[in-house]
């Protein structure tokens, strides 16, 4: 990423977490700029929660630092750290009111009423719920709530923001509209903010970084469309979409066999790792929507004839599974933009040379 | 349908048979007469007349109300730490001592009963109010214990951990989150509590019942030794106390959810 | 999760309890352990002593009398209990929660009565001035009004009285937390009501019926003012015979050997019923 000289913002290193034998956070090192909007994706178990919780300070790493602008705070509380957190479950406090819960941290500080006063207006203006100051917490909707706790974490102009799943509980319409403002919200005060998902799509829309994480490891690093485009290994690939995956071998220079054709690669390189010898074993990654689709038997570069088993039409776009030798090669077009072929036609899948990322096995 | 009113004629026997004794002791509370008659000649209210203003009876009532006021306490000073301790960490300590507060309660009172006899009578310390306090500030420990237990499992723990990030430390996350949600939960303990100990008899009578005479000795002793409609009178007056705490439990707590009902909300 | 909460100061909070439930219970046991096996002297004290009379008193004919009736009353007013209790349970869950909370708060106001109380009422209720019969005689089923009261009926009416809203409470979990779709399933299965009540809620509810089932007979065991009240000597229990050897016969040592039996076979009973719940469980 170009930043590995400076030191500001948030750096882990070497983090590990044990829970008895089980290695939940393995090794992570990771160092985030200030300012950006970061995505902890990964399936569930993965260890993004833990690591989201050791950052917060619920949880004390088995190994590794935390530092944050070049100060150690591994060893400090939770309650010293000044980061805000929104919980997956919201956590907001039942016997309070809206107004009082997002003034907890004022409160407990000392600040006098009148600036509370104040700030929770401001607070509640920022996450467009003004006026709601005196209402029950049980008395607001999925989303009030969600906004609440927002405001909340953002009482005390905390240097971090993270949020561990808030959304997941929301319906699919109201969840988009809070991916959108919670976006909003972070460009606009230009805090650091690390959001815990499972979402892959959610992930790809909001964030600055994407940190992809599988069994207590980093996967993968980088802005949503490089990992998008340059999946780092088969995991990524197949966690961020839908991925046709295919064996193949390398013949040499830029040439390799997948299901016994020749085909050439090129644009973009692997993520990691320096080009495979040639007869290694390597996976073929490519997106449906760049695969072509063409009806019958057509040889040529980068082609594989095959068979339809399935078709799957979803309205805006057309799944098509074609069956290459055994294995099944997914594309996604327009229905304007692809043959008329069904279940059981012959068909041919290319697969352009620049869309092709080859994965190491 | 025959199951609906053969539905409804059951409840309605179970209403008679819990509710007959009530009205026949209330009926004859307001007997005229000093002698046992049911249904009541003549209605009046001269007995309870008697039982506000005789130290017959007022002593009776003052010790029954002192020693549950005070055995309640008692009972919830052992069993908010042993809750909170036990919640905190289910280490094998702290379980074993929630058994043991769960005990007296569980087994026939007239176990315990003799236990606090034998007691006080070794260490030479027998038939004093206090002895009383804490007999039964130990055998009621259970209802508070349960009733706070269950309201610090009903606590998403998430909330203290909000606490945390928001800056407070134990001490006020204790003070300013987990004591106001559980406050509920104590009170209703507390009142569980009092009202069994107000009711309670061979603890009470064992421990001190020659010198210390709490209401339901009173009564019992009357029973034994001379009817008077007094008696009515004061048991009307403790079924109203009982009923009026646990309607208060009742509108201003979740009862169902206290007795061990999941997700009433739904109903 | 347990890195939040420190684990200093896990143990603090214990002292307390554990000092209070130390000395007032486990101290009290101790003593009436080790009182049962001393030695009584005539005239109302007892001496150190390690004697096994007090156990071997338990094959008289006086203890064995009060043992028998004791397990038949309990006995009988458990599965009395059981029997109107459960039907009375579900169709209380199923109600809608205000009636529900209404019925509670009855329930606990009869449960929180003092045995005193319950005994005394049922003694006018049985009895011939005042009683019930009065009533019949009024609507002409009886000659003339009699008295009930002594006798085995009436403790165990009283005794039920005294069971039925802890029953209630016993079993209220278990079935409020019943799934809602199981009867109703054997609804669209074409079962009316009351078989889908036996064939289905009854059996399955066989470990929440026998755990009530054991719990009340524990709790009748204890029971000491209403055989008192209601019954004769004919009817006296353990917890009667507890009582009046300890402060009127002045055997302790004997009162406690009884009341460490008693103890030993509610303890055993409520261990069936743990281990029940723990097989459950297991099952589950």
């Amino acid at each position: 990423m170009g930043l590995s000289s400076v030191t500001n913002g948030l750096v882990l290193q070497g983090i590990d977490k044990r829970y008895g034998q089980v290695l939940a956070v393995s090794d992570v090192n990771l160092t985030l700029p200030p300012g950006q909007f970061v995505c902890f994706l990964g399936p569930s178990g993965c260890g993004k929660t833990t690591l989201l919780r050791i950052i917060a300070g619920l949880e004390m790493p088995s190994a590794g630092r935390v530092r944050l602008d070049d100060k150690d705070i591994t060893d400090r509380p939770a309650h010293q750290r000044n980061f805000g957190m929104v919980f997956q479950s919201l956590a907001l406090f039942p016997h309070l009111s809206v107004g009082e819960n997002i003034a907890y941290s004022l409160r407990i500080r000392g600040v006098d009423r009148a600036a509370r006063r104040r700030k929770v207006e401001e607070l509640l203006e920022l996450v467009r719920m003004p006026g709601l100051a005196e209402r029950h917490v049980s008395q607001l909707s999925g989303g009030q709530r969600q906004r609440v706790a927002i405001a909340r974490a953002l009482a005390l102009e905390p240097k971090l923001f993270l949020l561990d799943e808030p959304l997941s509980a929301l319906d699919a319409k109201l969840r988009e509209a809070m991916q959108v403002e919670l976006r909003l919200l972070q460009k606009r005060l230009g805090i650091t903010t690390i959001l815990v998902t499972h979402d892959q799509r959610e992930a790809m829309t909001m964030s600055d970084l994407v940190v992809v994480m599988d069994q207590g490891r980093v996967q993968q690093v980088g802005p949503p469309l490089d990992i998008y485009r340059r999946p780092a290994n088969s995991f990524v690939a197949q966690f961020i979409g839908i991925s046709n995956l295919l064996p193949a071998v390398m013949d040499g220079g830029d040439r390799l066999t997948v299901a016994g054709a020749l085909f050439t690669v090129a644009g973009e390189r692997p993520a990691s790792g320096e080009r495979p010898m040639s007869g290694g074993r390597v996976t073929l990654s490519i997106r449906p929507e760049d695969v072509h689709l063409f009806a019958g038997t057509q040889t040529g570069p980068n082609r594989l004839p095959g068979t339809v088993t399935f078709v799957r039409d979803v309205g805006a776009s057309v799944e098509t599974y074609v069956d290459v030798g055994g294995e099944t090669v997914v594309q996604v077009a327009a229905p304007k933009d692809r043959p008329p072929v069904s279940a059981g036609d012959m068909a041919t899948v290319e697969l352009p040379a620049e869309s092709c990322v080859l994965l190491r096995e | 349908m025959g199951g609906r009113a053969l539905r409804t004629a059951f409840l309605a026997l179970m209403l008679l048979l819990l509710c007959a004794p009530l009205v026949v002791v209330a009926g004859v509370s307001l007997n005229a007469q000093k002698r046992l008659l049911f249904p009541p000649e003549g209605l009046s209210l001269e007995w309870y007349g008697e039982m506000v203003t005789s130290d017959d009876w007022l002593g009776p009532i003052g010790n029954s109300l002192t020693i549950a006021a005070l055995s309640a306490l008692v009972a919830l000073s052992i069993a908010l730490p042993l809750a909170y301790a036990l919640w905190r960490r289910r280490i094998f300590y702290a379980r074993a001592l929630y058994a043991i507060g769960l005990a007296p309660f569980i087994l026939p009172p007239v176990i315990s009963a003799l236990g606090f006899l034998i007691f006080w009578n070794s260490i030479g310390y027998s038939g004093r109010i206090e002895n009383v306090i804490l007999s039964h500030g130990i055998f009621l420990v259970t209802l508070p214990l349960v009733t706070i237990s269950l309201g610090l499992e009903t606590i998403d723990r998430a909330v203290f951990e909000a606490a945390a990030t928001l800056g407070a430390d134990q001490r006020t996350t204790i003070r300013t989150v987990m004591l106001p949600l559980i406050v509920p939960y104590i009170i209703s303990g507390y009142a569980f509590a009092f009202v069994l100990s107000l009711n309670e008899y061979i603890i009470a009578y064992m421990v001190a019942g020659f010198t210390v005479e709490t209401l339901p000795i009173k009564i019992f002793s009357s029973l034994r030794y001379g009817y008077t409609p007094v008696m009515a009178a004061v048991s009307v007056l403790f079924v109203a106390l009982a009923a009026l705490i646990f309607g208060l439990i009742g509108r201003f707590g979740d009862l169902p959810k206290l007795l061990g009902a999941w997700t009433p909300e739904k109903r | 999760m347990s890195e939040v909460r420190p684990a200093s100061g896990g143990l603090l909070p214990l002292i307390y309890p554990s000092v209070m439930l130390g000395v007032f219970f486990l101290v009290p046991f101790g003593i009436m352990l080790a009182v049962s096996f001393f030695h009584r002297i005539e005239g109302g004290f007892y001496e150190p002593a390690f004697e096994l009379a007090n156990y071997q008193r338990f094959l008289s004919a006086f203890f064995l009398e009060a043992l028998g009736i004791s397990l038949l009353i309990a006995g009988m007013t458990a599965v009395i209990c059981v029997v109107l209790g459960f039907p009375f349970t579900y169709l209380l869950t199923r109600l809608r929660r205000r009636h529900q909370v209404l019925w509670l708060v009855l329930l606990l106001s009869v449960l929180s009565l003092s045995e005193v109380i319950i005994g005394f009422t049922w003694s006018v209720l049985l009895s011939r001035t005042a009683g019930l019969s009065n009533l019949l005689v009024w609507i002409g089923l009886m000659e003339r009004p009699d008295a009930w009261t002594p006798g085995l009926t009436a403790v165990t009416l009283g005794l039920v009285y005294l069971g039925l809203p802890y029953t209630v409470l016993v079993l209220y979990p278990p079935l409020s937390r019943l799934e809602p779709d199981i009867p109703e399933a054997a609804r669209t299965l074409g079962a009316s009501p009351i078989r889908t009540f036996f064939t289905v809620i009854v059996p399955g509810q066989r470990r929440a019926i026998l755990s009530a089932l054991v719990m009340l007979f524990v709790f009748t065991l204890g029971a000491y003012v209403i055989p008192q009240v209601l019954g004769g000597p004919p009817q006296w229990t353990l917890a009667v015979r507890i009582t009046d050897q300890a402060l009127y016969q002045s055997n302790l040592p004997f009162a406690a050997a009884m009341a460490i039996f008693l103890m030993v076979v509610s303890l055993g009973l409520i261990g069936l019923v743990l281990l029940l719940g723990r097989e459950r469980q297991r099952a589950a």
